[in-house]
């Protein structure tokens, strides 16, 4: 096979690489157009539909384009967000995949001048009653808690879903946040003819040669092990020390621009900083720290090797700057200039390797609009409403649900993963949304992450909106406006019609969802090509929230503060029988099918508004999604050690999913001064069961233990 | 009155202290490992995080940093020396208290609040506070298991120099439930818990304070 195609290229796009040279291209430069040319770094099948999703709002700094997405959020301060995936990897290795993952998605943040304050991890794996699937989560979940607890950034939660097409395509993605005052703000982009490109942290070796184009680009077939070369292996000790020493170079403004190494590495980051600024840059691949002997020019440049950036220094800096390196025990070494051509050139013994357009690589990559088709299956699936049965026990199948991995408690994950570093840390994980306090302020940031792979599949325009309104919802319980949101869309082959339908339908309801909200969306990603054996995964795009609570309520709702003789209120909207896609249709039916309902975009505003309200008085406000009011109040119960009395005499308003719901739980005859939406007082806390008066009833304490050990028992099973 | 709050490479509770024991009216400055004098600090806090990445073994490779040098002879001049977690495995490793702390039972990493009990007043950790007290506080660690010879276990019980123990459950297997422990003369102590996660009513507990105010008042020189 010819070397391009080996390499993941067309053919098509190789002409086309000639055709911007004006010649054959030598290996190394091949090998640099297929990385920056590859699906994960172009985006060539997602481009063309990304520009529907706005980010002109006032407190956008930066929208995407940089490493990470910047926003105002007033007193001088900035926060930069990111959502980034390390799905194959992760399939192929759990742990170090895993590992990497947030490894990669912190220097995203830290390039900007922000301190990493915490990260969230939304998952998605195959049924835990298959041993491989518990071997993967076990596997990732050790290699965030591996990674993130070492490298000192709290890690706030994430959410988590299995369904079968996860099985041979588990989801990695992850999620931070950084911290910045407005005067660190730094960009990538290598300005000034003469300066210096310092690479600093890790030396350089054969680890994860084409990891962007081999493994996150391509479809999988079974017995892949042998891409497990292709992963990265991470050292949280080394990215530690590189935080601190690049905070520290950015405060004492010592560097023009950073730009972090990721997909190709050097090669990559070279031509990105290059271009940004309109400059060339002249590279000498000899002056790398390499930590193997006999690596040739193509391997060093196109090296994955982690917890690495790639400083821009004014020539009168460049001591300071390896003083500094010096002093935090990170290697540095000066292996380039900025040249006033635009060329990238790259050096090895004395001679010219590789010499392209430093723009070509990212501006030059090919675009694509592929074929668009509604799935034929679609209107089969529309009209396959669940099933639903006559007679329900609710009190049976609220056990059900609760003993379910993906409704029970999730603390066998968020226990292993260090939530309380720095001192932000006001509502832990385990509750809606995560909030931390903006030290020296009065504010607070709450942060979300929301995905439903199965509505999605079902209706991925309805199914998208939905994540966003359910997204903004958790901001919203913890008190804080929604204020910015990044997405990574995870989709299977883009080759196939019927996914790239799925692809747009997705990018039409969040656009129009963030719209009715007013949010920019600041960052994303697009990870495709999550299919193996030919069978593409549920399309699972999963949006972060960042919201700003203003002021940060010192006594935020929290599902644990319900008490004895507290009313509980359903407010919102109304019920319904939201069943498409429900957690009733999955434990219960075992059915996929149906469609599922629309957000009422005219509500959205005034429930949220109520809700950012109510936190600043209530002591419980809870959003009810996966396992609908039911599992809501269960979570509000088992938490605070509190039964309740509900006047509820229909399962199906216990187990609807109609959007835009909330539970609130008051002490009696509290007045939540509502009157646009609904507001219904539906019961009252007290006892040690969970009364659904008629409908069915549970004891707490078995309704506890279910829950409890709803992920505890499968994954203490040794695979 | 200051504290010197030591800062491995791979530190990274140590700005979380500082800001704890302002709270508790002690001025603090972070000090580099590779320092080799204390800048005249009444007394030492190694803070929590992964020194040296925790590679080897935790605290094995912390334990040759210079700042180790001054921090052993602060303690032999009896004056307070407290190691928070990783602090904690650092002073096991450098001699400065007994035992070793290993790999929690259940092989995973702990985080969440656990109950405390307060087993000795005899430490420059636990002065301030009352036997039988039972406090709130984050546990934050993959090494917490506490072990020792047997006849070690039985010298530093008879000897009171058991000064926190896991109240109820025992989450991570430790010999005797021991959360914490002191020298002989009480002024170098270790935790596996984290006081100052607990120090602030809108973090979610304040039970750490007083852990931190012993240590505050026994800066003051005899």
């Amino acid at each position: 096979m010819s070397l391009h195609r080996t390499l993941g290229m067309t053919d098509d796009e190789y002409a086309l690489v000639v055709d911007v040279l004006g010649r054959e291209p030598n290996e190394p430069e091949l090998a640099m157009y297929s990385v920056m040319w590859s699906e994960h770094c172009s985006y060539k099948s997602s481009r063309a539909h990304l520009g529907r999703f706005r980010h002109d709002q006032d407190q956008v700094v930066l929208g995407p384009g940089e490493n990470a997405g910047v926003v105002d959020i007033g007193d001088g301060w900035l926060a930069a967000l990111r959502i980034e995936s390390h799905n194959h990897p992760s399939f192929v290795e759990p742990h170090e995949g895993a590992a990497t993952g947030v490894g990669g998605i912190l220097r995203d943040i830290f390039t900007m001048g922000a301190r990493p304050i915490a990260l969230w991890d939304p998952l998605r794996f195959g049924p835990l009653d298959e041993p491989h699937n518990r071997y993967l989560m076990s596997g990732v979940v050790g290699g965030i808690a591996h990674y993130g607890n070492a490298v000192g950034v709290p890690t706030l939660g994430g959410e988590i879903e299995f369904a079968d097409p996860f099985s041979k395509n588990p989801l990695v993605n992850v999620m931070a946040l950084g911290l910045m005052r407005r005067e660190q703000l730094v960009t990538k982009a290598a300005a000034g003819p003469g300066n210096r490109a310092i690479l600093l942290g890790n030396s350089t070796g054969r680890d994860g040669i084409g990891g962007a184009s081999i493994l996150a680009s391509a479809s999988f077939e079974d017995g892949d092990a042998e891409k497990r070369p292709s992963v990265q292996v991470g050292d949280p000790f080394a990215e530690k020390k590189l935080i601190e020493a690049c905070l520290e170079l950015f405060s004492a403004g010592l560097v023009v621009a950073i730009q972090d190494l990721g997909a190709a590495g050097i090669s990559c980051a070279t031509a990105e900083s290059a271009a940004a600024g309109g400059m060339g840059m002249d590279v000498d691949l000899d002056a790398v720290p390499v930590r193997e002997q006999g690596m040739t020019p193509g391997e060093i440049l196109m090296s994955e090797s982690q917890e690495r950036m790639l400083a821009i220094v004014a020539p009168g800096a460049v001591g300071a700057v390896l003083d500094v390196a010096a002093r935090w025990e990170v290697p540095a070494a000066v292996i380039g200039t900025v040249t006033e051509s635009s060329e990238l050139r790259v050096f090895s013994g004395g001679s010219l390797v590789a010499n392209v357009p430093a723009a070509s690589l990212s501006e030059d990559a090919p675009l694509y609009r592929r074929p668009v088709e509604r799935p034929r299956h679609q209107d089969d699936l529309w009209n396959d409403a669940p099933p639903l049965p006559e007679g329900v026990d609710a009190g049976k199948t609220l056990l059900s649900h609760l003993g379910d991995p993906a409704l029970g408690d999730r603390s066998w994950i968020y226990e292993q993963y260090d939530h309380m570093l720095f001192l932000n840390t006001v509502v832990e994980p385990g509750h809606d949304g995560s909030l931390l306090r903006v030290k020296g302020t009065d504010k607070g940031l709450a942060v979300a992450t929301d995905g439903d792979a199965v509505r999605c599949f079902l209706d991925p325009e309805r199914g998208a909106a939905r994540i966003v309104a359910e997204a903004a919802l958790n901001v919203a319980v913890a008190g804080a406006r929604p204020y910015a949101v990044v997405d990574n869309l995870n989709f299977g082959n883009p080759e196939k019609p019927e996914v790239m339908w799925q692809f747009t339908e997705t990018v039409a309801g969040m656009a129009e969802m963030c719209e009715a909200l007013d949010l920019p969306v600041v960052g994303g990603n697009v990870s495709f090509y999550n299919e193996t054996d030919g069978v593409d995964i549920y399309p699972a795009p999963v949006v972060g929230m960042l919201g700003l609570a203003d002021p940060m309520p010192l006594q935020p709702p929290r599902l644990d503060r319900a008490e004895e003789g507290m009313d509980l209120w359903l407010i919102g909207h109304e019920g319904g029988d939201d069943f498409a896609g429900s957690a009733f249709s999955r434990v219960t039916l075992d059915h996929v099918g149906g469609r599922p309902a629309a957000v009422d975009v005219g509500d959205v505003l005034a429930i949220i508004d109520h809700c950012v309200r109510l936190a600043q008085a209530v002591p419980v406000l809870h959003d009810i999604s996966a396992g609908g009011l039911a599992v809501a109040l269960a979570e509000i119960c088992i938490r605070s050690g509190v039964g309740a009395v509900v006047d509820c005499d229909d399962w199906r308003l216990l187990f609807d999913e109609t959007p835009l719901r909330v539970l609130v739980a008051a002490p009696p005859l509290a007045d939540l001064g509502i009157d646009d939406v609904l507001v219904q007082r539906i019961g009252v806390f007290g006892g040690d069961h969970i009364d659904f008066e008629g409908a069915g009833i549970v004891d707490l304490a078995e309704a506890t233990d279910a829950w409890y050990h709803a992920l505890r028992r499968p994954l203490s099973v040794v695979g | 009155m200051t504290v010197a709050v030591v800062v491995f490479p791979g530190t990274n509770c140590e700005h979380d202290v500082v800001q704890a024991l302002d709270a508790v009216g002690v001025g603090a400055e972070l000090v580099w490992h590779r320092d080799e004098d204390l800048g005249g600090a009444d007394g030492v806090v190694l803070p929590g995080g992964f020194a040296h990445g925790d590679y080897l073994r935790t605290g094995a490779i912390a334990r040759f940093s210079p700042i180790m040098n001054p921090v052993t002879d602060l303690a032999a001049a009896g004056r307070p020396v407290l190691g928070i977690c990783n602090g904690f495995q650092v002073l096991c490793e450098a001699g400065l208290l007994p035992g070793a702390l290993v790999a929690n039972r259940d092989l995973q990493f702990i985080c969440r609040p656990v109950e405390i009990e307060v087993t000795s007043k005899k430490s420059v950790l636990t002065a301030a506070a009352h036997i039988g007290e039972v406090l709130r506080l984050p546990l934050n660690s993959y090494e917490g298991n506490y072990v020792a010879p047997v006849d070690e276990i039985d010298s530093l019980e008879a000897s009171h120099r058991v000064v926190l123990r896991y109240h109820g459950e025992n989450p991570n297997g430790s010999t005797h439930a021991i959360a914490g422990l002191a020298s002989a003369a009480g002024n170098v102590a270790g935790l596996m818990p984290h006081p100052e996660r607990a120090s602030e009513a809108v973090l979610g507990s304040t039970d750490g304070l007083v852990l931190l105010e012993s240590f505050a008042a026994s800066l003051v020189p005899a």
